[in-house]
């Protein structure tokens, strides 16, 4: 047997080939990606201004097209931002992510007490449930809240009085002549980001819950704390950290989510499309400039996302290990 | 409360009185909703202004025009599933009928409620390659052909490959001579297909940005806008010597339009399609239009080209669409022939 380095039986070679791999694989799978959506945001118009300058021959451009494809590509910010339509998607995104995330980390906090701090039958097929966002397609969770809300769905098919010519109105009818929409309408978008961003906040609470076990609490309440004391001042600050990174990753998909709200969406143009909804018809328009805009709009807040959760990480190590 | 007091409140009293009756007397305002297909994206953008500008001007009313696009049997779809049209403008007549069927929000015999069955422009489907025409594509028979890789949208999901689809039967229905060469010509058609994307514009991007297939059936118009979009020196139009003549048809959604209180203003919109300037920007936008003065100015723009109806050949969309299109229909038993 050849002499392995350290206390590890790999061969030398193992560890430089993996970390090699792996760097490939990030840089072509996920850097290069992510910088082609910067660059043809910033640039797109860097092929149509060099073929004007060279269509004038002998002039020179004013500035070196680096930065003549910067000023073009922060024009194409400034034209994408002022159109109403972006503008109404980014609000629409921002919107829903605003009423999704207080929502979920509300129920994610509400499910995670009750699975950690208490024992009852059925809890593991409620830990399952939990999951079952994660397991079904988005366009499936989307096809859900068309089934149960739209025209020809369960809200059609529940009485709730009686019409002019006696026969039975429904619920669904009831509140289509008030104006009531839920599906193809900003409800169903929230309500389908809501189902799809639901697990984050419990899943990353559970396990943190249960290491921790019930000493503090149970400390803290023979110390006197009331319920609430209890919970802000000494559960809250135990998982805080822990929260704040399911809160994140809920905001991510909230603010990213696809599939589901485009099958709630109904595609009306500055009312119902949110951020990514937009891109993909903008792309489609041929719009590349602007749809690459917008995309690296998104794709900004992701990184900042990103950023913020790496830091979080690290805290939350910190907190586990000391 | 003095007197004193009330003379105080007496003109803000009035004022708001004023203000009330002014804002009654001001012009109402509406919204409508146009739910249509993927390739009149850029029509409705240019026609929609000028429909707000030109109600403005007869009636003082204010319109708002809101859009959405989207895959023909997808969209009709939305709208028997809830989605509030106040007009629908889709692909062909068989995504309304499944609406007013669906629905029953408007009478089914909707089609005969607007000039040219309720068409206000037409289309038909043309060939386009890449430039200079390697493969030398110049009719429907070379798409048989074992090196020529063809690129549509699936028929069961999108209204354009319905059309091409039919199109090509038609041609092998008037070549061959009987319905069975037909349909071994349009499975031999199907046998070069790659990939089926589910919408029109999907197709585009497969055939452009992919660079996969050396013919795409396509839309006249859309042919059209991909040249000018993208570049006359990358692709050119060929006409085959005959092709089907496509009829996106539209319509008001009674129940909506009654509920919204939109009636006039819906009706007056599809009216405008019709109009000299609706049909211009048709025109504009690469659709045939009906109107024949306004197809005369825009002789030019056309490619001459045989071209037959679904309802000579086929019998009209509700014997076509189940008989080639429904579940197990031709189409599906040809697809299934040609993956086993």
């Amino acid at each position: 047997m050849s002499a392995a380095p350290g206390h590890t039986l790999e061969p030398r070679w193992l560890k430089p080939v993996l970390i090699t791999i792996a760097l490939l694989f990030l840089a072509v799978f996920i850097l290069l990606p992510l910088v082609t959506i910067f660059s043809q945001a910033l640039s797109v118009n860097l092929q149509d201004y060099l073929a004007a300058a060279l269509g004038y021959e002998g002039a020179t451009p004013e500035l070196p097209p680096l930065f003549a494809s910067l000023g073009e590509g922060t024009s194409v910010y400034r034209a994408a931002l002022s159109d109403a339509e972006v503008r109404a998607a980014i609000r629409l995104t921002l919107l829903t992510a605003l009423i999704c995330v207080p929502l979920n980390t509300f129920f994610g906090v509400l499910l995670a007490w009750a699975v950690a701090r208490f024992e009852f039958r059925g809890k593991n097929f409620l830990v399952s449930l939990i999951e079952l966002p994660f397991a079904i397609s988005p366009v499936i969770a989307g096809l859900i809240f068309i089934l149960i809300f739209g025209a020809s769905g369960w809200l059609n098919m529940i009485p709730f009085g009686t019409q002019a010519d006696g026969s039975t109105l429904t619920l669904y009818q009831w509140m289509d002549a008030r104006n009531l929409k839920v599906v193809f309408a900003v409800p169903g978008i929230v309500l389908a980001t809501l189902f799809v961003t639901f697990p984050f906040v419990a899943r990353e609470l559970i396990p943190l819950m249960q290491e921790m076990g019930k000493d503090d609490e149970e400390a803290a309440l023979t110390l006197g704390a009331s319920g609430w004391q209890l919970f802000f001042r000494v559960t809250l600050p135990n998982i805080k950290w822990g929260l704040l990174y399911g809160v994140i990753l809920t905001n991510a998909r909230a603010i990213g989510e696809f599939g589901a709200v485009a099958v709630v969406s109904g595609n009306v143009r500055g009312e119902t499309t949110t951020m990514p909804l937009y891109i993909e018809i903008l792309y489609g328009e041929y719009q590349f400039a602007t749809a690459f805009a917008v995309a690296s709009l998104l794709t900004l807040i992701a990184l900042v996302t990103l950023v913020v959760k790496a830091v979080i990480e690290y805290l939350l190590q910190k907190q586990r290990t000391g | 409360m003095s007197s004193h007091s009330f003379s105080l409140l007496k003109p803000l009293l009035v004022a708001a009185g004023l203000a009330l009756t002014a804002s009654f007397a001001q012009a109402a305002s509406y919204e409508l909703l146009n739910v249509s297909y993927d390739p009149t994206r850029e029509l409705y953008k240019e026609f929609n202004p000028a429909f707000v500008k030109y109600y403005k001007a007869k009636t003082g009313d204010d319109v708002t025009v809101k859009q959405s696009h989207g895959g023909s049997g997808g969209q009709a779809r939305a709208v028997i599933d809830g989605l509030d049209a106040d007009v629908v403008t889709l692909a062909l007549a068989y995504d309304v009928d499944a609406i007013a069927q669906k629905t029953r929000k408007f009478p089914e015999n909707w089609q005969t409620r607007l000039k040219h069955n309720s068409a206000p422009y037409t289309s038909t489907i043309v060939f386009l390659v890449r430039k200079g025409n390697p493969k030398k594509v110049k009719d429907w028979d070379d798409l048989a052909r074992e090196d020529v890789k063809v690129i549509t949208p699936n028929p069961k999901t999108s209204g354009g490959a319905r059309w091409n689809y039919l199109a090509a039967w038609a041609y092998g229905l008037e070549k061959y001579g009987s319905e069975a060469k037909a349909r071994d010509f349009v499975k031999q058609i199907f046998k070069n297909v790659p990939v089926l994307d589910s919408g029109a514009r999907g197709s585009t991007n497969t055939f452009i940005q992919r660079g996969l297939g050396d013919v795409f059936l396509a839309w006249e118009n859309e042919s059209f806008l991909v040249i000018n979009e993208l570049g006359k020196d990358k692709f050119e139009i060929v006409v085959p010597s005959l092709s089907i003549l496509a009829e996106p048809t539209v319509t008001v959604v009674d129940e909506v339009a009654k509920k919204k209180g939109t009636e006039k203003v819906a009706q007056a919109y599809l009216d405008y399609l019709y109009s000299r300037e609706g049909q211009r920007i048709a025109a504009k936008h690469y659709y045939r239009p009906t109107d024949p003065e306004v197809a005369k100015e825009y002789a030019k723009q056309f490619l001459k080209v045989k071209l037959i109806t679904i309802d000579d050949v086929f019998g009209g969309w509700k014997k076509a669409q189940p008989e080639h299109f429904g579940d197990g229909g031709e189409f599906d038993k040809i697809q299934a022939e040609l993956h086993r």
